[in-house]
């Protein structure tokens, strides 16, 4: 019996739950929580308020809808219906309270206590819990009736205690949580009683949980009872509560219809009021839940294809590059409070067939969406602002879905950080590997299953039939990685986008991965784009490089040439921080600061606030990448002062 | 895999015996005895204590519970006190009704509520806002009132669907399945708006999911990654949604067979429960209990079924 109309957190938050301010933010929760006091004023007021006696009969007007005299209408008898709704509420309303009173006295102590003391304590109360979550909760509501009586309050403080597991849940939940912050266990280690930091530390912590929890409750316990009152239990005729009111008129649905309206609309107005009250005050006390839900749904949306932007750099420079890949002018952005704010602005690069070549930065800085744009996979809502990206001539910037569906994979694939995590858990290696070389290659079953196995033994797996009826919990990151560069190679694929291959595994199965590349690649010729923060990767496996920061490419050159002398300020800092190169006994120089967020970047260089060697035109005008030799460019006014003891101790 | 199954069963086995306990323990707390309610207001001492030693009721409690647990094991749930029927007789007859509705409404709502929560997840806009609506309409509205709006509507009104009763199948199969229209309707919208919304949850998680990129990195067609991959990946919570979903409507199923007089298990209770028959309502308890164990045990098996990470250490 738990319904929530919004995904459930059950997370404590430090915050004390201040209902009516934060219920100025919820329109809608303000709004529930006025009907209900109205209701209660109403059900506490009846003798005052209500306009005939509920149990007075009028069979002159009998069955009458909506009238001058009688605001809602009248039942069979002639009784005014907004008066038995009135005092109907006393029963109903009293009712839910007790249910919602047991719930909180039952279920809290345990909750707190399971999740305070845990040990044994937690496994009793576990067990407890698991059990009466399985019992049928009307049927056994029944059993009470049948034994006790008509005797509503027994039936509802019962209906309390079968709700309590639900509730002493959450409450445990939220004091594990708690239990282990620091200012707890201060509290504990000084002395004070186990119920002293219950009632007075813990308790008013998880007191928001504990509301929300009772107010979907309510909802629950109204429902309930208002069902009980439909089936004959409860209140007796004349008597009314909204849910016998239900069952009068439910003997005339077919001559007066309108009956059901007035006990309906208000048994389904309150239930909706505590359910949207529960709401809004988590989200008020748990301020996660809608805001993770947002960001959920804008994750969701890389379910569309971002739109292919028309978008033309203002100066076209003369192209008559041959690479496979060519970058030019590209500008990234997201919608901002303010228009949009650029992830990475007017990068260009380019790749030849066959070449390995370096994306090199701190991470936020831009190379991985860099990445994702090549493959067209940006998360909505970014998407390309400006320039192109020619991948064998063509722009993939104005590709639609299906094309871009064409390429992927066949022409350019990727390889991700997380290998474990970028397989699908519920399918075996086998099924997937299959999958991905079906959709490149036509072949029969037994051709696919073979071409999967030499695929596998391809990447240095041993025992490759094995692998294949593995899922993927059950391999280790490094052969996780292995079968993700297998199935990216599955469509031959003449560009490979290898996005930190080897950040999250063992420094040896790294050297083993980046050998498996360089041997891959060297065999089939393809292009590869390794991005990393790792001068080790770059130095190992790429030919050129290309280093970014804050969204922009602020130096490129032969790997070599970056290493002898770098022209970028930043890139002397980012090799400076490598330990293999500080000289012997120095205190390894770091870069002060941090990379500034996309939309608050400076007006002229990006690194200028960082840097050591920055001067006052620095700061005026933005910075163009400029040839400092041969195939080297450095987006630096002042490229040859650069060195890598620029930020050393002992530099200034 | 094994592990989670016996981890259910030993939660549950005892269960069994648990639940029908308390409802002894709850019958000798209760002021009056059935002994009393079949002989009324006139009656003599000797009467009432021969009457009682007919029942067993001058035994111990325990003596009690361990000759209903004799009689259950052989398939005898005892009589009613009121009308002398024999209880399993009484609840073999009537669960079929019970089951046909339960049962095709889960079916209903798991089609329905997947096939909105997909949706709904792969589009914002209107649709995710009709799930939300739907959702509200599912926990305000109790389904006995709805039932009843769908029988002033199509019953009545257009006159479409039978207003009550039940045709059994081997009847008439289009009677039965006439007469059960409205009443799973009245079942299904809060059924459904359970599973559209843990569906919708569950797609948007597993879209957001590295593995969803990297599918789609390597050139796999939309339609296999949402039907096929992402579909998969959220069966794993939709099916424990689904189960409890089909717990639920056993307490529904007590309200809306009632609405519809429909000769079932949940009619049945509500009989017994207002002519004090405690074998009756002990009998259904233990059907009921029944039910939810291996319902919850059917569960474990599908997920881990579904969840290799559960099948395989």
């Amino acid at each position: 019996m738990t319904y929530s109309l919004t995904p459930d957190t059950n997370s404590a938050r430090p915050q004390r739950v201040r209902f009516l301010r934060s219920l100025r933010r919820h329109p809608l929760g303000a709004l529930a929580l006025g009907l209900l006091l109205l209701l209660a004023a109403g059900a506490i007021l009846a003798d005052l308020l209500a306009p005939y006696d509920p149990t007075a009969t009028d069979l002159g007007n009998s069955l009458s809808g909506p009238t001058g005299s009688h605001l809602l209408g009248t039942d069979a008898l002639g009784r005014d219906l907004l008066s038995r709704l009135l005092f109907g509420a006393r029963v109903s309303l009293t009712g839910t309270a007790q249910a919602v009173a047991t719930v909180i006295a039952v279920g809290v102590p345990i909750g707190l206590l399971a999740g305070y003391l845990g040990g044994w304590v937690d496994r009793v109360a576990g067990g407890i819990i698991d059990v009466l979550l399985a019992v049928p909760g009307i049927v056994m509501l029944l059993v009470i009736v049948a034994i006790f009586g008509n005797n509503e309050s027994v039936a509802m403080i019962a209906l309390g205690v079968l709700g309590a597991p639900g509730m002493a849940r959450v409450v445990r939940g939220s004091t594990i949580a708690v239990r282990n912050e620091l200012y707890i266990k201060a509290a504990r280690v000084s002395g004070l009683t186990t119920r002293h930091v219950l009632v007075n530390h813990v308790l008013p912590r998880v007191s928001g949980p504990i509301v929300v929890r009772a107010s979907l409750f309510a909802g629950v316990a109204l429902l309930v009872e208002t069902g009980l009152g439909f089936l004959g239990f409860g209140a007796q005729p004349p008597d009314p509560s909204w849910g016998n009111m239900v069952a009068d008129a439910s003997q005339f649905v077919a001559i007066a219809p309108w009956m059901l309206v007035p006990s309906g609309a208000t048994i389904a107005l309150s239930i909706l009021s505590f359910g949207l009250l529960g709401d809004a005050i988590r989200d008020s006390t748990a301020g996660r839940a809608r805001g993770a839900d947002r960001v959920r749904r804008k994750v969701a949306g890389d379910a569309k294809e971002p739109a292919a932007t028309p978008a033309q750099p203002a100066t076209e420079t003369p192209d008559d590059s041959d690479a496979l890949l060519r970058v030019r002018g590209l500008t990234v952005s997201v919608p901002a409070a303010t228009g949009q704010a650029d992830i990475i602005s007017d990068v260009t690069l380019e790749i030849r067939a066959g070449e390995t070549v370096g994306l090199v930065g701190e991470s936020g800085c831009g190379k991985s969406m860099t990445g994702r744009a090549i493959l067209g996979l940006l998360p909505q809502p970014v998407a390309v602002t400006g320039g192109r990206i020619l991948f064998d001539g063509q722009d993939i910037t104005k590709l639609g879905p299906r094309q871009l569906q064409r390429l992927r994979g066949a022409q350019i694939a990727l390889i991700s950080q997380e290998p474990v995590a970028s397989l699908d858990p519920v399918f075996t290696v086998g099924h997937q590997l299959k999958e991905v070389l079906l959709r490149h290659q036509p072949g029969s079953r037994r051709e696919i299953a073979r071409a999967a196995v030499a695929l596998l033994r391809d990447v240095n797996l041993r025992e490759p039939e094995r692998v294949m009826r593995s899922y993927p919990h059950q391999l280790s990151g490094g052969m996780a990685q292995r079968v993700a560069i297998a199935m990216a190679l599955a469509g031959r694929p003449r560009l490979l986008v290898a996005d930190e291959p080897t950040t999250a595994l063992d420094v040896t199965v790294q050297a083993e991965i980046l050998g498996l590349l360089r041997r891959l690649q060297r065999q089939t010729g393809m292009a590869v784009l390794i991005i990393s923060h790792d001068w080790g990767v770059i130095a190992d496996v790429c030919e050129r490089a290309y280093v970014m920061y804050a969204g922009q490419v602020v130096e490129q050159a032969p790997v070599l040439d970056l290493f002898d002398g770098p022209r970028h300020p930043y890139s002397a800092g980012l090799l400076g921080c490598m330990p293999g190169r500080a000289a012997r006994g120095d205190l390894l120089p770091a870069i002060g600061g941090r990379v500034p967020q996309p939309g608050s970047w400076p007006t002229g260089c990006h690194f200028s606030p960082r840097c050591p060697i920055a001067r006052d035109d620095c700061t005026r005008d933005p910075v163009a990448l400029n040839e400092t030799a041969a195939g080297h460019a450095s987006r630096c006014l002042y490229p040859l002062l650069v060195d890598e003891k620029v930020f050393s101790h002992d530099a200034r | 895999m094994t592990k989670l199954i016996a981890r259910r069963l030993a939660i549950s086995v005892p269960l069994l015996f648990i639940v029908p306990f308390l409802t002894f323990v709850m019958a000798t707390l209760a002021p009056g005895d059935p002994a009393r309610t079949i002989l009324g207001d006139d009656f003599t001492p000797e009467a009432y204590q021969a009457l009682r030693a007919e029942l067993g009721l001058d035994k111990s409690l325990f003596a009690q519970y361990a000759d209903w647990l004799r009689g259950v094991v052989q398939g005898d749930l005892g009589t009613s006190p009121v009308t002398g029927l024999s209880v399993s007789g009484e609840i073999i007859s009537r669960v079929g009704v019970t089951a046909s509705l339960v049962l095709l409404t889960t079916v209903v709502a798991t089609l329905i509520g997947v096939g909105l929560g997909v949706v709904s997840a792969l589009r914002a806009g209107w649709l995710a806002k009709a799930v939300d609506v739907i959702s509200l309409v599912g926990f305000s509205f109790p389904s006995f009132w709805v039932g009843l709006v769908l029988v002033a509507l199509f019953a009545v009104g257009l006159g479409w669907f039978p207003a009550t009763g039940f045709v059994p199948i081997d009847v008439s199969p289009r009677a039965w399945a006439l007469a059960l229209v409205l009443p799973i309707t009245a079942l299904a919208v809060h059924a459904i708006a359970m599973v559209a919304k843990q569906t919708r949850d569950a797609m948007l998680d597993t879209l957001g999911r590295e593995y969803i990129l990297a599918l789609r990195a390597r050139g796999i067609p939309e339609r296999s990654i949402i039907f096929r991959h992402a579909l998969r990946n959220a069966a794993i919570p939709v099916s424990t949604v689904v189960g409890l979903v089909f717990i639920s409507l056993l307490d529904g199923t007590v309200l809306v067979e009632s609405v519809f007089a429909m000769p079932g298990l949940g009619g049945l209770v509500v009989d017994a429960t207002h002519r004090h028959e405690i074998p009756v309502i002990q009998g259904i308890v233990l059907t009921f209990t029944v039910v939810v164990v291996l319902v919850n045990l059917f569960v474990d098996v599908l997920y881990g079924w579904l969840n290799p990470k559960a099948r395989v250490s």
